[in-house]
């Protein structure tokens, strides 16, 4: 009855009822999102990794190797050996590995070398499985599958041929013509990273960097300038054609690499935290490499030109692993046995454990955003308050005239709060209103830049108690100005003294 | 309590002054009113009308004295008793403004009937809705065909009518009107008379008014100069 009549009142006040609401709706938005975003990369993060127990790769921190292996992000700088691989695989407790050799793009997706246990064994959300979409899967090493957002934002079908660049970056000015590779099937889309990836066999990228490795041999002086550019200087030319492409192949990676620096913001941290440093590194080596000291005993030619380039060095070596146990209580165990692996250094992770890491990390700017959040809420709500307030000395007259029909200061204190109820509850469904917008304008946007899915999703029970909490919060705002209301009525009674 | 057992209103010693310490408004020795009658309560503007009427609506308390009203004494009674009171039993008009702007015509007149559920088990008798009482009433006062419109688009007029019709919803005991007519011209004044005191008998409801204006005191049965009864002299 009073909340009928509340909204009777704010609609005779529209004009700035409506600003108030759209306030607080903006910050009930703004508010959600933060929420939402949280919830959705968690969500996502954790759906990409529900099938693998264990990510093996070269020694690293375990963020950043499952950034790296699983959400591609950034590249692994170190390898590990087709030996350690097959050590892994002839463990009782291991039932599939996916191996995964990363370092080469296609247009700006990553082209991942893989095998059909990828296929079998790759998981995600809930336990489903890879599907096609179109076609099959690749069935030689000309042959790659492309994930669903490749298919589509490239346009590309089955029978599609595509030239891979080398290099992690967008643009390269290293194409791997020699070998291209024709698109033998589209995945069914899965919210995951491997949307965006390229997928081909083991097989096909040691195919592709050998045919690459011959070309440059054969074609010396016109594909690697540099050594030309040595040659002519008369410099100490001793290195071999291998060596020589590695050059070549570091120089496109490194432009590669500053490419996709600029283009993608999420890489910042990584480049900041962990990957950035691993890069220095082998920049400064690769300084040693160009200079006169390059043939000096020092020069580890394998442990510096790496760049995460596990297959040009013909042994094949890989990126990382996707571990699948057969029963997942010995993950501890294989994990143990996997770190203290004698012939190569090795760090294995348990995913969940993993990403547990990385939202300690996350977490610390995950609560300031949500707080900010909060506050500009407050603001919204405050601005309300404000706005009740000012309007309530134009009211006596209308507070007076409900005194006179029978309403008790108690009533003209539920009318305020009743105000302040629909403008807060109409403010966060406006809100949640304005968020799905933001979100069917904004996900394609996140998805093309950062690979993040967003589902146009029904307000989680998390996102319901917050707006819950913001309309009580609202409500109970409404208070102060239904406590001055009900003063002014005692003090004015039925004809209040203007 | 039978409705003859009381009286309608019934003022003895009462006085009243804005703060504790400030000059009394109202210094009134006796005023009672019997059941049934009409009271009409003159004086030039400023002399305690208005806040007499406050007192008699249980809206002010005085400093001291008795004030009984529908054989309630209201001294005996707490804030939230005097406004049932006030609720259930009493109609109000006042001089103007008395609708509140954001309601059709037929939200202003059933009013009453949101906060007192004794006024609405009153108009829904003969099994009338609320909404066909009120129908009814702005009939009888000649303005059913205003109910659905919004209220700031009628006459001044029209809206003493359409606050006189709330007043009468669901019959309370008394009707109080505090200078009903001042914002009218002097023909519109009579016929808003003569329709109060028509509607209220129809009603059942006794009249209590108040006017600077001493000639609409024809039809009550009582007429008092407060200026006569109020040992305070009024405010400047």
């Amino acid at each position: 009855m009073l909340l009928r009549l509340a909204w009777q009142s704010l609609m005779n006040r529209r004009a700035t009822v409506m600003l108030t609401i759209l306030s607080i709706a903006c910050s009930v938005m703004l508010l959600l999102g933060v929420e939402r975003v949280r919830q959705e990369s968690r969500e996502s993060f954790l759906s990409t990794v529900s099938g693998t127990d264990l990510v093996v790769g070269a020694r690293s921190g375990g963020p950043q190797l499952l950034l790296q292996a699983v959400f591609n992000v950034g590249f692994p700088t170190q390898n590990l050996s087709r030996t350690s691989y097959a050590m892994i695989g002839e463990d009782p407790r291991v039932n599939w590995i996916i191996p995964l050799s990363m370092g080469d793009m296609h247009r700006g997706y990553r082209v991942v070398g893989t095998t059909t246990a990828f296929r079998d064994h790759y998981r995600f959300a809930r336990d489903q499985g890879l599907q096609l979409a179109r076609g099959a899967w690749f069935a030689n090493d000309a042959e790659a599958v492309i994930g669903a957002d490749v298919a589509r934002e490239l346009a590309y079908t089955v029978g599609q041929s595509i030239v891979v660049s080398h290099g992690a970056g967008e643009i390269s000015f290293v194409h791997h013509d020699e070998h291209p590779f024709a698109v033998s099937g589209v995945l069914a889309p899965t919210g995951t990273p491997v949307d965006r990836a390229v997928l081909v066999s083991l097989a096909g990228v040691d195919a592709m960097h050998a045919d690459f490795v011959g070309a440059a041999e054969h074609d010396h002086d016109v594909t690697d300038p540099l050594a030309a550019a040595m040659a002519t200087i008369g410099g100490p030319v001793e290195h071999d054609h291998d060596h020589d492409a590695h050059d070549h192949h570091d120089h496109g990676g490194h432009t590669g690499h500053d490419h996709d620096h600029a283009a993608h913001d999420h890489h910042d941290h990584d480049h900041g935290a962990h990957g950035h440093g691993g890069h220095d590194h082998d920049h400064h080596d690769h300084g040693h490499d160009h200079g006169p000291a390059h043939g000096e005993p020092g020069h580890v030619h394998d442990e510096t030109c790496n760049h995460g380039h596990a297959h040009h060095e013909g042994t094949g070596s890989l990126s990382a692993l996707l571990v699948g146990l057969n029963d997942r209580a010995t993950a501890l165990a294989v994990q143990r046995m996997i770190n203290t692996y004698d012939e190569e250094a090795l760090t294995a992770v348990l995913p969940g454990v993993a990403l547990q890491e990385l939202w300690a990390v996350l977490g610390v700017i995950e609560r300031v955003l949500l707080f900010l959040g909060a506050f500009v809420v407050v603001i919204g709500l405050l601005g309300m308050l404000s706005n009740l307030l000012g309007t309530l000395d134009q009211r006596r007259r209308e507070m007076a005239i409900l005194r006179s029909v029978g309403a008790r200061p108690r009533h003209l204190l539920l009318l305020l709060v009743g105000e302040s109820f629909w403008v807060s509850a109409v403010g966060a469904l406006v809100g949640l209103g304005l968020l799905s917008v933001v979100m069917i304008i904004g996900t394609p946007i996140l998805e093309a830049h950062y690979g993040l899915h967003f589902a146009l999703t029904w307000p989680t029970p998390n996102e319901w108690g917050l707006l819950t909490l913001i309309v009580i919060a609202g409500t109970l705002i409404g208070l102060i100005p239904g406590w001055r209301a009900s003063r002014q009525a005692l003090i004015d009674g039925l004809t209040p003294r203007l | 309590m039978t409705p003859s057992a009381y009286n309608l209103v019934e003022i003895r010693d009462l006085r009243f002054a804005w703060s504790s310490d400030g000059a009394l408004i109202l210094d009134i020795a006796e005023l009672v009113v019997n059941s049934g009658q009409s009271l009409f309560l003159h004086g030039p503007s400023g002399c305690g009308k208005t806040t007499l009427l406050n007192i008699i609506g249980g809206v002010l308390s005085p400093q001291s004295g008795q004030v009984a009203v529908l054989g309630r004494d209201l001294r005996q009674l707490s804030g939230a008793e005097r406004d049932a009171l006030r609720a259930d039993r009493i109609g109000f008009v006042f001089q103007q403004f008395n609708l509140v702007p954001y309601l059709s015509v037929i939200d202003n007149v059933t009013l009453p009937t949101r906060f007192s559920v004794a006024r609405r088990s009153r108009a829904e008798i003969d099994g009338k809705t609320i909404e066909s009482a009120a129908i009814e009433l702005l009939d009888e006062l000649g303005m059913a065909h205003v109910q659905r419109e919004t209220v700031t688009s009628l006459s001044v007029g029209q809206q003493q009518r359409v606050a006189l019709a709330r007043a009468l919803l669901g019959a309370p005991s008394m009707i109080v009107a505090d200078e009903p007519t001042s914002a009218l011209d002097s023909d519109r004044r009579d016929e808003f008379v003569e329709l109060l005191f028509d509607s209220a008998r129809a009603a059942g409801s006794s009249v209590v008014m108040v006017s600077h204006d001493r000639e609409l005191g024809d039809r009550f049965d009582r007429v008092v100069d407060l200026r006569a009864i109020n040992r305070a002299g009024g405010p400047a």
